[in-house]
């Protein structure tokens, strides 16, 4: 949050929003945020998380249970939904099948009387490069075409803040990574307060400058993409943002003040330092947590390229090669087994055969301490 | 080889039923055609012919012209009716029925579990002089103490109404369900409140349930015979009455025939310009 401006004054602002539904599930549990003016925040979690819920409930198309929203200093929570200042990209688009593509973008401006509402839509249509499909009808566009008309029926409307609910969600992958960069220059040349609704944690780092990881009703944290992913506060941000090996661990001691701070945690029988900002259990025991790309693995008796001390006697049990890099598995002494994610830079000269004893090291200031009372799986994604 | 194939497939599928139509429509048809040009002279004892009477339209149409002109108002009503009813209805099965949408579905269809003759007998008895309906109407001053409701076009047009209700609902209620609705809440969203988002989404998105649903209420409602028959009074007469009357009891079987190509013809032309006007030839 701290990159963008805050202050400018219409801010959407969410204070203890709750929703909980009449067959008695909490979606959303007391919700607290605050999305500076002119931003592009994502909310991000898997499906049944409450993000789109939330989503809903700023849109006026939910009626939340408690809390409350503004925009600024208007407060909008009972507000109906045709006299908020937001608009939506609805997830499947829900464009007016029998409305051509130029009536269906003029829809919201006609709907307020705007006057020169034709020369508007010209623009718009210019903006998402879909000029010459005005006169045609929803069905006669491609899925890409018909996101964009989604995204230019809803920011023709200029609103203070946008919503996008899985705007991405039905495109294929190429067609997806394309509209994400086409989705941020439209964001930047309009300069609305963009909430994007998503689960895909790619989708949500690439676009936002905000992140709010959201999980079972609640923001398990928020943050930079960057903080998000190196600094997870909790297994589940640390799993679904990326992957995660979390090896339990024991604090020994504390080291240090101010920043060089750090922590020391006994990790079956090797002692590994951790920053103290990346600490985030008050208990005895946690979570050491380390992302696959910073575990660095070198065959025994080669020098490996970390600081400190390394980890004997691992073995690779398994190499996948993915061209641009190798995954290894690999059993740690006291038999976890955790994974690698190593660029092929050409340095090795080959892949490490299955069956190599080797060491295992990380530089230190990567590693994260997470509670240990934490699920260990939590978040992870099947693939 | 192929496409042939295929294509022969294709006739080989509508074959039973263009056998069918053959045998028991355009025989018929053109037996009508025949019937209706016949010189009115012709009777059971010396025969009929085919004269080419093409007086015989005139004729019709300008003694009973009227009746023609009340069966097209009594179905238009009716239609209208059935449309503002139906249309309530549709929509509440459609989105606010919730768990009870198969239940109330099939109360819609079980009527036709009872013969259209018998149903329309028991609007005989709810409409009856000494009947509670009357009686209720009569204490709240609506009818005055001799006024009635049986004879009169009420009657006939609330049985035609009732009768032709779920031709209505079920063409509405297909047009209405499949409708996302999302697209609802997306007119909400761009400013639309509660009637715009009627009128310019939910309407024209129904518009072939309305078009098919009048289309099957106002036809057959047009050339129905038992309502009036059974409901109504000589002043009440339907078209379909009137040919009914000359085909069995007064054999004058031209007359008879050019009345009936004649309502053919009149309603054709009426669904091919409503069609056309409403936008919707993809029905035809």
């Amino acid at each position: 949050m701290s990159q963008v401006s805050s202050g400018t004054g219409r801010d959407l602002r969410l204070v203890g929003l709750h929703k909980t539904y009449p067959n008695g599930f909490t979606a959303v549990h007391d919700l607290d945020l605050v999305v500076p003016q002119g931003s592009f925040f994502a909310l991000l979690g898997p499906s049944g998380c409450g993000k789109t819920t939330t989503l809903r409930m700023v849109a006026g198309l939910e009626t939340p249970t408690a809390g409350t929203i503004s925009i600024g200093e208007s407060e909008i929570t009972a507000t109906k939904p045709y006299n908020r200042p937001v608009n939506t990209v609805f997830q499947n688009y829900a464009l007016f099948p029998h409305l051509s593509i130029a009536e269906n973008v003029e829809f919201g401006l006609k709907r307020r009387k705007v006057y020169d509402s034709g020369k508007q839509v010209k623009e718009i249509l210019a903006l998402t490069e879909l000029e010459e499909q005005a006169n045609k009808r929803p069905g006669q566009l491609s899925g890409g075409q018909q996101q964009r008309v989604a995204l230019a029926r809803a920011i023709v409307n200029r609103p203070e803040v946008l919503l996008l609910d899985e705007p991405l969600g039905a495109l294929d992958l190429k067609l997806r990574r394309a509209m994400q960069v086409e989705l941020k220059r439209i964001q930047e040349e309009v300069g609305i307060t963009f909430v994007h609704v998503t689960h895909d944690q790619e989708e949500a780092m690439s676009m936002a400058d905000t992140v709010a990881v959201m999980n079972q009703g609640v923001i398990e944290q928020l943050g930079s993409p960057y903080d998000l992913y190196t600094n997870p506060h909790t297994t589940f941000v640390a799993n679904f943002l990326g992957r995660s090996n979390l090896i339990k661990g024991t604090v020994v001691g504390r080291e240090g003040t101010g920043d060089d701070a750090v922590v020391k945690v006994d990790m079956h029988g090797t002692i590994a330092s951790i920053k103290a900002s990346k600490v985030h259990t008050d208990s005895k025991d946690g979570w050491l947590g380390i992302r696959p790309e910073k575990v660095l693995i070198q065959p025994e008796g080669t020098a490996i390229d970390a600081p400190g001390s390394s980890i004997p006697g691992c073995v690779v049990t398994d190499a996948s090669y993915l061209g641009v890099s190798t995954d290894y598995t690999v059993r740690m002494p006291w038999g976890q087994e955790i994974i690698c994610f190593e660029q092929n830079t050409g340095r090795r000269g080959g892949l490490i055969p299955v069956g190599t004893k080797v060491d295992v090291s990380w530089r230190p200031e990567f590693a994260f301490l997470l509670d240990a009372s934490q699920d260990a799986g939590a978040g992870r994604q099947e693939d | 080889m192929i496409a042939t194939a295929r294509k022969r497939t294709g006739y080989l599928l509508i074959l039973p039923a263009a056998v069918w139509l053959a045998i028991f429509f355009v025989v018929p048809f053109y037996s009508l055609l025949a019937t209706s040009l016949f010189d009115p002279e012709g009777s059971v004892l010396t025969g009929y012919d085919v004269t080419w009477h093409f007086a015989n339209y005139w004729d019709a149409l300008s003694e009973y012209g009227t009746v023609m002109l009340r069966s097209l108002w009594y179905a238009a009503i009716a239609t209208f009716f059935c449309l503002i009813l139906g249309y309530l209805l549709s929509y509440a099965i459609a989105f606010k029925a919730g768990r009870w949408k198969t239940v109330m579905l099939v109360l819609v269809i079980a009527p036709f579990f009872t013969s259209f003759l018998i149903r329309t007998l028991a609007w005989k008895m709810i409409l009856a002089d000494d009947g509670f309906v009357v009686n209720a109407l009569q204490a709240v001053h609506f009818l005055g103490d001799d006024g009635r409701l049986l004879a009169t076009p009420v009657a006939v047009v609330a049985g035609l109404t009732y009768n032709f209700l779920p031709f209505m609902i079920l063409p509405l209620y297909t047009s209405l369900e499949k409708m996302d609705p999302k697209l609802n809440e997306a007119a909400a969203d761009l400013y639309a409140n509660p009637f715009t988002r009627f009128w310019k989404v939910t309407w024209p998105l129904s518009l072939p349930g309305v078009v098919g649903g009048t289309l099957l209420t106002f036809i057959p409602a047009a050339g129905d015979y038992i309502n009036a028959e059974l409901l109504g009074s000589p002043n009440e007469r339907m078209v379909g009455n009137v040919i009914q009357s000359l085909f069995t009891t007064q054999g004058n079987y031209a007359l008879a025939g050019a009345l009936s190509v004649s309502l053919m013809v009149i309603i054709v032309t009426m669904v091919l310009v409503y069609v056309r006007r409403a936008g919707t030839e993809e029905l035809l």
